[in-house]
């Protein structure tokens, strides 16, 4: 045996920390000693056995060489928006006339599903022509015979309930900097929407026009404009008070600068020309969709890293509160989402509220939204408070991220990047929770958004993490 | 229903919703509605039953609430304060939080080296390893860490040469830096290593009242020398000590271990090239000593034996023994005893002092009971009650259940002694007070008083109890050795300079009263 590390503090300077009694602190601090006290709670929401493991894992070489792939992936991936196209052909699990719609969140099935998603479903199966009325579609839905699986399970996303059928219109995203492609779908802006869970006439009817004309609009548009890197464009959306997912108002009308000239320039007929560029300039949300599915592009980059501790997803399916992880590939971590803490739209109140809902949270995942509520004061409000709070909430998510994002920079923060890439360890280690601004929906078909806030991810779906990741670990650890 | 509309009022919506917040909030109000008077809007307000009629355009602000006339007005007495008040300036600073995990407090100060764990013992392990596997060195306050997990931290640093002190480690001084519970003693040439928290503390601090000092103090926790863990830290410890150039001897403090457990250690002990003073407390340094392993009979033996090798000198174990003018002092008290006055109660604080005094007490032929009984002793009846010579340690679990030890809170203990003192077959009280960070702020006042009443009490009824006490303790820590010792005195106290000694007199006493009863 060599010489111990504690001869080093002989012959250096000891300094401590001090997890527990504080008066130990203290007395060191009257010694003439330097120690630093820690704020402690038991760790991995005081589960003994998932705290052990959540310990192997700290400071693991293997991880930390996992996460340094995983992350840089992340930091590398270069989402560039490149066109629209149906979900038919774009996801080919929705090709070939097979009856298969995607919800936004983990796995579920009909009979537990939320209200709004229930909703949407039906109203997606109405809009496929694969009923005629809503009790049909209720009950083609319950009958198991349109398969109904998760958004990300398909490398998309979708606001809300985030319904994606094969008849639908979505966004195209593709990481330019590796292999993979990201959808999402198409903002249908505020109200009674299929994405709340309204199914209506004036809701399908919109959904037809979104998906003939103003696809068609977009498409043309766009391959007049060429392809948009994403990526400066969200930088620039959080120089200018988005954190692009509550707040989308810059990053929409920067969009809007590029989009419209060159849908003036192409040869689309005055009048759609003029109900698309309306239905845009009406909706400051337009760019979420977008917003997502380049996050959805930066985070499967840094999928499926054997060992790594990145989360790779968080999403809500109403229910539950999933989260995936880059070292434990598609397997999901659940538990029931936490309450939204916000502001409601006057004649609604708590108990109206649905559980958390929607692949929103994909943008926390990749460092904006809540991470980013340091570049967007207009909207801290939401939870009351002030934007020292805010910067607080982006300083504050430092501490379980493995870095920060030097693309994505902050101006409160004197523009240091934004804390990106979740470390299920540091979560469950510090026991802070990543902070995810959201919009509340009623917990009824199609009444619509009542409100948002702020909530956070459920401690356990880390610590299940913790334990899954543990297990691809030789004991004892590396 | 009420309304009003502030003309040319612009706010944005999520204020506006901050807003409606608290007009809902006042009693009596069943809907409130306060918004930018856009055609949307005002379509809501009609819909929501908040009136049709407002002169107001996108530009205006409307504020509509229904209720009691009376909660309206407070309403919208809320909504205009709100609507009016001057945000406060919020500061830019935003505090700093303070951090949650090991690894957030390394990331903050990347020089930390040491992790010094006091938590519940259910979390102690894990938050060990985390330490360990971020390159610290770890003491473990905490008890309560099963034998598995304390194996499986300890066996983690002996591979990677880090030291884990502790589970239940009370005492350790790095750099001078006294942890948990320790003294401040000069710094110098005799470093410890011990499994036993207070026989540490006997140790350095009869080093540094002999002039002497010490150069690092390790603990190990009680445990470390069972046969389950088999001494890592211990090990670890001595190593560390050995290649450390300012450490001239090795003190090593521990009750017995198994002979197996014994042999590594000593093992280890005989390849170091310093002279090593071992006290395994209650066994015949005759059995292990020699070449640079010199066994001691008590614990200040140990201190004593360490001053004079790091001095140059050479030690020689000395057995305790009362010397012939405090033989003749403690004589005279022993006849002043009544005939019903047979017993020593002694009252500790500190667990090792409780062991040690049983030794001593049964060296002299004098069978004691106890909570936690040396070989040959006997398991006391009831904790709370004495019989015949007993030697209880406070700090042992039945006492420390949900309240805090002695050393912190001695409440309980003055207590015991008001009662050991109003019971006329008490000869000897022999009590101990431990100084030092970690200990109460002043552990002597209360013990004081107690004494006070008991000498009194006694008196009037004719009895004249000796009271003995001991002081560990430095007068560099906080409450002060000399002013302990004065206040004791003050109350008739007789203070030995050691536990050993004030073991030693106790039992004196009883046998020479014992003696002239004959």
């Amino acid at each position: 045996m060599s010489t111990p590390s504690i001869s080093n503090v002989f012959s250096g300077d000891l300094d401590i920390v001090n997890i527990g009694l504080s008066a130990f602190a203290d007395n060191i601090v009257a010694s003439g000693g330097q120690v630093t006290q820690l704020s402690w709670q038991p760790p991995a929401g005081a589960d003994q056995a998932a705290g052990m493991s959540l310990a192997w894992l700290v400071n693991d070489e293997q991880v930390a060489a996992a996460n340094e792939i995983a992350y840089g992936r992340y930091l590398e991936a270069q989402p560039v928006l490149t066109g629209v196209a149906l979900a038919r052909d774009a996801i080919s699990a929705l090709g070939g006339g097979e009856r298969r719609i995607l919800h936004s969140g983990p796995p579920i099935a009909w009979e537990e599903m939320c209200g709004p998603v229930q909703g949407a479903i039906t109203g997606a199966i109405l809009y496929e022509g694969w009923a005629a009325d809503l009790a049909a579609a209720e009950k083609l839905a319950a009958s198991g015979e349109v398969a109904l699986e998760p958004c990300h399970h398909y490398g998309a996303v979708g606001p809300m309930a985030g319904i994606i059928s094969p008849s639908m219109p979505l966004w195209v995203v593709k990481n330019a900097s590796g292999e993979n492609t990201a959808y999402c779908n198409f903002n249908e802006g505020l109200g009674k929407v299929l994405r709340f869970g309204a199914n209506g006439p004036d809701v399908l009817a919109r959904l037809n026009w979104i998906g003939t004309e103003l696809f068609e609009t977009l498409r043309v548009g766009l391959a007049e404009l060429g392809e948009v890197d994403l990526k400066p464009l969200i930088a620039q959306a959080l120089h200018m008070g988005d954190e692009c997912h509550n707040r989308n108002a810059a990053a929409t009308g920067l969009l809007f600068k590029r989009l419209v000239p060159a849908l003036l320039a192409s040869d689309i007929e005055p009048s759609a020309l003029r109900r698309s560029v309306d239905f845009i300039a009406g909706n400051d949300h337009f760019f979420l969709n977008l917003s997502m599915a380049a996050c959805k592009a930066m985070m499967d980059a840094a999928r499926d890293v054997p060992h790594s501790s990145l989360v790779t997803v968080m999403a809500r399916n109403g229910v539950n509160f999933g989260v995936q992880v880059s070292g434990t590939g598609d397997e999901w971590f659940q538990a029931p989402a936490n309450p939204v803490e916000g502001l409601f739209f006057p004649g609604y109140g708590v108990d109206d509220a649905a559980a958390d809902l929607g692949d929103s949270a994909i943008t926390e995942t990749a460092g904006l939204g809540g991470f980013a509520m340091a570049a967007s004061p207009a909207i801290v409000q939401f939870v009351g408070g002030t934007p020292a709070d805010a910067t607080a909430n982006s300083r504050r998510m430092q501490g379980i991220t493995l870095g920060r994002n030097p693309a994505f920079t902050l101006p409160a923060l004197n523009f240091g990047g934004t804390a990106a890439g979740i470390d299920i360890r540091a979560v469950a280690d510090s026991g802070i929770l990543p902070i995810i601004n959201t919009g509340i929906a009623h917990r009824l078909a199609g009444v619509g958004q009542i409100g948002a806030g702020i909530t956070t991810a459920p401690m356990s779906c880390f610590t299940d993490a913790v334990v899954a990741l543990a297990a691809t670990l030789p004991a004892g650890g590396s | 229903m009420t309304a009003r509309v502030y003309k040319n009022l612009y706010k944005d919506s999520v204020s506006l919703m901050a807003v409606s917040a608290k007009v809902v909030e006042v009693d009596g109000i069943e809907a409130a509605s306060i918004v930018m008077g856009t055609p949307t809007n005002l379509e809501n307000l009609a819909e929501a039953g908040l009136g049709t009629e407002f002169a107001a355009g996108p530009n205006d602000l409307i504020v509509a609430v229904s209720g009691p006339e009376d909660a309206c007005v407070a309403a919208l007495e809320v909504a205009d304060a709100m609507l009016s008040e001057n945000a406060a300036e919020s500061s830019a600073e935003v505090a700093e939080t303070p951090p949650t995990s090991i690894a957030a407090a390394l990331a903050k100060d990347e020089n930390i080296n040491l992790a010094l764990i006091s938590v519940p013992g259910d979390y102690a392990a894990a938050e060990a390893l985390k330490a360990l596997r971020l390159g610290m060195d770890v003491m473990i306050f905490s008890d309560n860490v099963t034998v598995a997990d304390e194996l499986r931290v300890k066996q983690y640093a002996y591979d990677h040469g880090r030291i884990v002190m502790g589970p239940d480690c009370g005492t350790a001084i790095i750099n001078g830096i006294p942890l948990a519970f320790a003294n401040v003693v000069r710094r110098g040439p005799i470093g410890v290593v011990g499994a036993s928290g207070t026989g540490m503390q006997e140790v350095t601090t009869l080093i540094d009242q002999l002039g002497s000092g010490i150069s690092q103090a390790l603990g190990t926790g009680g445990h470390d020398l069972s046969e389950d863990i088999g001494g890592l830290s211990l090990l670890t410890g001595m190593r560390a000590l050995a290649a450390d150039d300012a450490t001239k001897v090795i003190v090593l403090v521990s009750k017995p271990p198994s002979p197996k457990v014994a042999e590594k250690v000593l093992g280890e002990a005989r390849t170091i090239a310093k002279p090593i003073v071992v006290i395994f407390l209650g066994a015949d340094p005759a059995g292990f000593s020699g070449g640079n392993i010199h066994g001691a009979y008590s614990l200040a033996d140990a201190a004593a034996m360490a001053v004079e090798l790091a001095s140059g000198g050479s030690a020689v174990a000395e057995p305790v023994a009362v010397n012939a003018r405090d033989g003749r002092r403690l004589d005279e008290l022993a006849k002043r005893l009544a005939p019903s006055q047979r017993d020593i109660r002694a009252i500790y604080a500190g667990g090792t002092f409780c062991y040690e005094a049983q030794l001593i007490c049964a060296e002299n032929g004098i069978v004691s009971s106890s909570n936690s009984p040396t070989k040959g002793n006997l398991k006391v009846a009831d904790v709370r009650r004495s019989e015949g010579h007993t030697i209880i340690d406070m700090g042992d679990d039945e006492f420390t259940q949900g309240r805090p030890h002695p050393m912190i809170d001695p409440t309980l203990r003055n207590q015991r002694i008001l009662a050991e003192g109003a019971d006329p077959t008490t000869a000897v009280i022999l009590v101990d007070v431990v100084l030092g960070y970690g200990s109460a702020d002043d552990p002597v006042s209360g013990l004081v008083t107690s004494l006070g009443r008991v000498k009194a009490d006694a008196k009037g009824q004719g009895r004249y109890p000796v009271i003995i006490a001991y002081v560990c303790g430095t007068d560099r820590d906080p409450q002060g050795r000399r002013k302990a010792i004065e206040s004791l005195k003050s109350v008739g106290a007789l203070v030995a300079d050691s536990n050993a000694q004030a073991a030693a007199w106790a039992a004196h006493v009883v046998l020479s009263a014992q003696e002239a009863r004959a």
